[in-house]
């Protein structure tokens, strides 16, 4: 039994799970596909029901994963291979270059300032833009910035096999860090647990063309929202709709876009959108006092501690109109957005002229997660997430001994259902650690000396 | 050789332009239309309830009368499309109901001793234009087409109604929410498609019969969200949606006077087919000035 842990995915379900373990004095491998850690919840401007700053509640548990002497962090990396069994798996992760010697860089920050090439920010939903040497956001954990090669003028002269261009960032760093020709590296780790918590992605809006198709500006989703919401967003806080940057008078959040929709393929509620969605009307309020939010929904789902309380507020003290209906069509109609949708409750035709709209999309599972179940060898299931070995008791156990999973990579969850899996996932791996004898950080090499168990033959 | 063709009644009468510039390009660019040679209706609508045999007699007829000829059958009126592809579904899907209606068109006199085998695959002309030519070879055609093409850089708006892409499922023929089908072909043409958020919303359809305001509503929005969007015209492949569009665009409380045309039209004019081939008579609002 090698005494490391392994977590796949860096948001807080993945960060929960890391220092549980590591405080309890083991070793963790933290892999994240992105340059910094925080996942989702580094995108929200607040939680609900709380309605806490979502970085500032947050910012220590990144911080303490970046310093934490048990835990090995490799961002802006990918598994891309597991063997082995419980006790010892292998795994290979591709470490993708950042283009920089994340060693000597001090996270200065003055290469993001000079770069003159910008690009739509994908942490923003593409509602800001970042230059092509990034780092997701001032409050990024590790601090180091990576290169968009797609972005990067000089990458792409050399990739294209002509005379480099640019190069600023290399004049400019004061470390010398910046390095062009930088390759991507493997690197193998040996664990004897492995925690999946690979988080959702939001459901395409270009698949769902009567909602515009993703082709109208002002049609957003809900975590551009968060970001235009968020005082460190591209707005600085500030209500501007994409089109135009004016403040929206008229807002209209569409719920179950996509959810609970067998036509789409996806049958199930995302749990998440009633909330969040109350939440987001009420901070819009509280930003455009003159502001109207409308949220058309199939029912409110506000099942959790101090929920129900908080949709109340936003109906009775927050002056959010609910109107009982599905959204029928979404299309643009000169500066404004036309919303059809219906009022069961007056059984009536709705139609708003909105300034802005925010749909609640699906959460799906994040991309690559079937590759990655491949890769680990866990069923998926019917919805891709990823499938629990029985549901109702033993929700963070999978189809493998040794590999469990929390958070929103089993189905959607918010993010105190997500923290409380985390460490219930935590608990599940120290459990295996403690019922084996061997002492923590040893691996099958280590273990040539000790004395084995007896092989009985069959 | 050629396809066998289903008319419909509504080409035969009200849309005789549809049929006459339809059969002209498709002969034009070497998809010649074979009429059946003894059709009836197609019933004009697929019935809602799947075991009813009685609507799903008539399109068989024709379905059977059509594997006689070949193993497709084409179709221009979308409606006519709607029914008989819906129809040819069914019987596959429910080989019970295929004999039910076989034992019931057995006795019956144009159909005696035939039985439907399953076989004919229900196209559309636009599908054919798509499938069987493609949308490269249509455009290189027009491009060698001597003279001035009328048709370039006109603003058209494609307009697909319901029933040439609803329910998809049935009919794949194109994602009825976003459909690319007739601007690849307008593009094809050298026309500038003007997409609207309206494209594939419905008319009216009979509603024009019994309740005309209702319909007349539906078309005044089609219309004047083509007119926003920058169309000059638009573009149809169904002579009801012709029908309730060019009547409301005629009317004097119209929202927009846009001619509507069938695709069938505007190909005859790109192609550069002698002039009795556009078939541009009976509409409310001329389109010649477009082409002038």
């Amino acid at each position: 039994m090698i005494k490391r842990a392994l977590v796949i995915g860096g948001g807080i379900a993945g960060i929960q799970a890391a220092l549980d373990i590591a405080n309890s004095g083991y070793e963790v491998v933290v892999v994240e596909r992105l340059p910094s850690i925080g996942g989702h919840m580094a995108q929200l401007s607040e939680t609900f029901p709380t309605l806490d700053c979502s970085q500032c509640i947050m910012t220590p548990r990144t911080v303490e994963v970046g310093h934490h002497e048990n835990i090995r962090l490799l961002t802006y990396s990918e598994v891309v291979e597991v063997s082995g069994s419980a006790g010892d798996y292998a795994v290979r992760i591709r470490r993708k270059p950042p283009y920089v010697n994340w060693d000597l860089c001090t996270g200065c920050g003055v290469c993001q300032e000079k770069c003159p090439w910008k690009a739509p920010a994908d942490f923003d939903r593409g509602v800001g833009v970042r230059k092509a040497i990034y780092t997701l956001s001032p409050q990024a954990v590790p601090n180091k910035p990576v290169m968009n090669p797609e972005v990067c003028v000089r990458l792409k002269s050399l990739a294209a096999g002509e005379k480099p261009k640019c190069g600023l960032c290399e004049k400019v760093c004061p470390t010398k860090a910046i390095v062009f020709d930088q390759a991507e590296s493997m690197v193998e780790e040996h664990v004897g647990a492995i925690v999946v918590t690979t988080g959702y992605d939001l459901y395409p809006a270009a698949r769902l063309p009567e909602y515009g198709g993703g082709r109208v500006p002002d049609v957003i989703d809900a975590l551009a929202f968060e970001r235009i919401l968020a005082a460190s967003g591209p707005t600085g806080g500030k209500v501007k709709r994409p089109s135009d940057g004016k403040e929206p008078g008229q807002v209209v959040f569409v719920q179950c876009s996509g959810s609970r929709d067998p036509e789409h393929g996806m049958p199930y509620c995302s749990k998440i959108c009633c909330m969040y969605s109350a939440k987001q009307a009420i901070l819009y309020r509280h930003r455009v006092h003159h502001g109207q939010p409308y949220v058309f929904y199939i029912d409110v789902r506000a099942g959790g501690k101090g929920y129900e309380e908080f949709i109340n507020r936003a109906q009775e003290d927050e002056g959010v109109v609910y109107l009982r209906g599905k959204v029928s069509k979404i299309f643009r109609d000169g500066d404004k957005v036309m919303v059809w949708g219906s009022d069961t409750l007056s059984g009536r035709k709705v139609e708003v002229a909105a300034d802005l709209v925010v749909l609640s999309l699906a959460a799906i599972p994040s991309a690559g997660s079937s590759d990655m179940q491949k890769v680990l060898g866990l069923p998926g299931d019917d919805n891709g997430f990823y499938a629990s070995v029985e549901g109702e008791l033993e929700p963070m156990s999978t189809a493998r001994p040794g590999m469990f999973v929390a958070g929103c990579a089993s189905g959607p969850k918010d993010i105190p259902e997500t923290v409380a899996q985390a460490s219930g996932a935590a608990a599940k791996v120290l459990a295996l650690f403690r019922t084996s004898g061997n002492r923590p950080g040893l691996r099958e090499a280590d273990l040539a000396g000790l004395p084995q168990p007896e092989v009985v033959a069959a | 050789m050629g396809t066998p063709y289903f008319p419909g009644c509504t080409l035969s009468t009200k849309a005789k332009n549809f049929d006459q510039s339809g059969r002209a390009v498709s002969e034009a660019l070497g998809l010649p239309l074979v009429e059946l040679t003894d059709w009836q209706c197609c019933g004009a609508t697929f019935p809602l309830a799947t075991d009813n045999s009685m609507a799903l007699i008539g399109p068989t007829r024709i379905l059977i009368q059509a594997e006689q000829q070949g193993d497709r059958v084409a179709t221009l009126c979308a409606i006519c499309y709607n029914v008989l592809k819906r129809t040819a579904v069914a019987l596959r899907e429910h080989p019970e109901q295929q004999e039910r209606i076989n034992w019931f068109v057995s006795t019956d006199a144009t159909t005696a001793g035939l039985n439907y085998q399953g076989k004919v695959k229900v196209v559309h002309l636009l599908e054919m234009l798509r499938d069987d030519l493609g949308w490269e070879a249509l455009t290189q055609r027009i491009a060698s087409v001597n003279g001035a093409n009328k048709v370039r850089g006109l603003k058209i708006a494609p307009y697909y109604g319901c029933l040439l892409l609803r329910p998809p499922n049935e009919m794949m023929l194109d994602d009825p929410e976003a459909p690319t089908l007739m601007s690849d072909f307008l593009r094809a043409l050298g026309a500038e498609p003007v997409e609207f958020a309206f494209q594939s919303e419905c008319c009216g359809s009979y509603l024009a019969a019994s309740k005309p305001d209702v319909s007349q509503g539906l078309s005044a929005t089609i219309l004047q969200q083509a007119a926003r969007a920058g169309a000059q015209a638009l573009v149809t492949a169904c002579p009801l949606c012709q029908y309730n569009l060019d009547k409301r665009a005629g009317s004097e409380r119209a929202g927009a006077r846009l001619p509507v045309l069938y695709f069938t039209q505007l190909l005859a004019v790109a192609l550069g087919l002698p002039q009795a081939a556009w078939a541009l008579d009976g509409h409310y609002i001329k389109p010649d000035s477009l082409f002038s």
